[in-house]
């Protein structure tokens, strides 16, 4: 059940900083590890419940700010076809969104207080989405990349072991799927027209290849919340394997249409069947993440801007929810 | 104004006639009229359902997983209740 206030005691319970039974923890465990989903109500240790809210609220805020790079192609869409398109794509962005502010919101958080965390800047997104699209090729990179680095990430959390979060994450994946083909097929068309429209591809490309590596996050030998991640079945491959995956799957890709990855060392390894690639750099990555990216700025004012435009229609909601329910009484 | 969120309602989906409802997840909305068309917007731009319920979660009532042991119970050993419980001699068909 997707309840906040079914939650609220279990939740209590854990703030309060109570000593977590060792059999409870053992309990909780050995249900984990038998491949049993953990539901709301469960007992649960308070560290899992921050992490999932954590990992979740993240995920949430992602989707909601990562339709700023796309609504900026919107009005000017090549055709009525990629218009329409990209508006159904955006829409599943803020749908994405809602999915996960509904299953974050079962473990004791409110929906309130993680929208104020994202407004205030104390939450984070992903860093991906600080970059700016510059032409119209970047929407095809982003489906083709940016949304083929989530699916990567995502199918496997279809199997994470809190329940609401892998339900909405095997919602998610299904409609992900269509925002990558559409990516990709952008990128075929540009690759088969002119010169100029090729190039523009081939820019693209080279722009947000190296971003898109980072969305798969520190390395494992840096990645601090992995391990406990991997035991609580939260998390089900390092950031390192994912990011091998999704390499061995988009290099071939790039080549079939005739495009060059940014990579001078990028070289397929025979005996291990992967892609060797380049050094990542994480300063880049680290720079983004504390705010220093091209659009940081740009995308927390505009999100703001648009909750506080926004305010006017929440309150005439509220107040018209409220006459109508004042004239049912009288 | 309160600034507060709005109530949270629990959404049920039909996929198609002769199915039952199931639950999709939650929506926030001002009243039960707003919950139903943010139910549509949010879980059925696929055509996913054809007919959905919403209800206020606080109008749940639930049963609690730490007692669902005891809560289930008289139901544990009554295993005469499934047909395989019966032995029926070899040859008798139909049954």
């Amino acid at each position: 059940m997707y309840t906040q206030g079914l939650d609220q005691k279990p939740a209590q319970k854990d703030t309060s900083k109570a000593i977590e039974a060792p059999e409870d923890i053992a309990r909780f465990q050995a249900h984990v590890d038998a491949e049993e989903k953990i539901e709301p109500k469960d007992w649960m240790p308070a560290a899992y419940r921050r992490t999932l809210i954590r990992q979740i609220a993240q995920h949430a805020h992602s989707e909601i700010i990562g339709m700023q790079p796309e609504g900026n192609w919107l009005t000017r869409a090549p055709t009525l076809r990629r218009k329409s398109i990209l508006l159904a794509k955006i829409q599943d962005e803020a749908g994405h969104g809602l999915y996960l502010y509904s299953a974050a919101e079962t473990l004791g958080v409110s929906r309130e207080e993680m929208v104020n965390q994202l407004l205030a800047g104390t939450a984070k997104y992903s860093s991906i989405f600080n970059y700016p699209t510059l032409t119209w090729a970047d929407i095809g990179a982003i489906g083709w990349l940016v949304d083929g680095a989530a699916i990567m990430n995502q199918i496997p959390l279809c199997r994470c072991s809190y329940g609401p979060y892998s339900r909405a994450m095997i919602r998610i994946c299904k409609e992900e799927s269509f925002h990558q083909r559409q990516g990709y097929e952008i990128m075929v068309e540009l690759c088969r027209g002119s010169d100029e429209q090729k190039q523009m591809a081939q820019d693209a490309l080279n722009r947000w290849w190296w971003p898109s590596l980072m969305m798969f996050g520190p390395s494992d030998a840096e990645s601090k919340h992995s391990a406990q991640s991997m035991a609580w079945k939260i998390k089900r491959f390092s950031n390192d394997e994912l990011r091998q995956k999704f390499v061995d799957v988009t290099v071939p890709q790039a080549r079939f249409i005739g495009l060059t990855v940014p990579d001078d060392d990028l070289e397929y390894d025979e005996s291990s069947g992967h892609f060797r690639y380049g050094e990542i750099d994480w300063q880049e990555f680290m720079d983004v993440l504390a705010g220093n990216g091209q659009c940081n700025r740009e995308r927390m004012r505009t999100r703001r801007e648009a909750h506080s435009n926004g305010a006017w229609v929440r309150e005439a909601a509220q107040a018209y929810a409220a006459k109508k329910s004042a004239r049912a009484a009288a | 104004m309160s600034n507060e969120d709005w109530p949270l309602y629990e959404v049920f989906i039909r996929a198609k006639s002769g199915l039952s409802h199931r639950h999709a997840g939650s929506v926030h909305a001002a009243d039960d009229e707003m919950a139903l068309d943010h139910a549509r917007d949010v879980y059925t731009r696929r055509n996913e359902g054809v007919s959905i319920w919403v209800v206020k979660s606080s109008h749940i009532v639930a049963s609690d997983p730490c007692e669902s042991s005891a809560f289930f119970e008289p139901a544990q050993d009554k295993i005469y209740r499934h047909p395989t419980f019966y032995k029926l001699p070899d040859g008798v068909e139909n049954i």
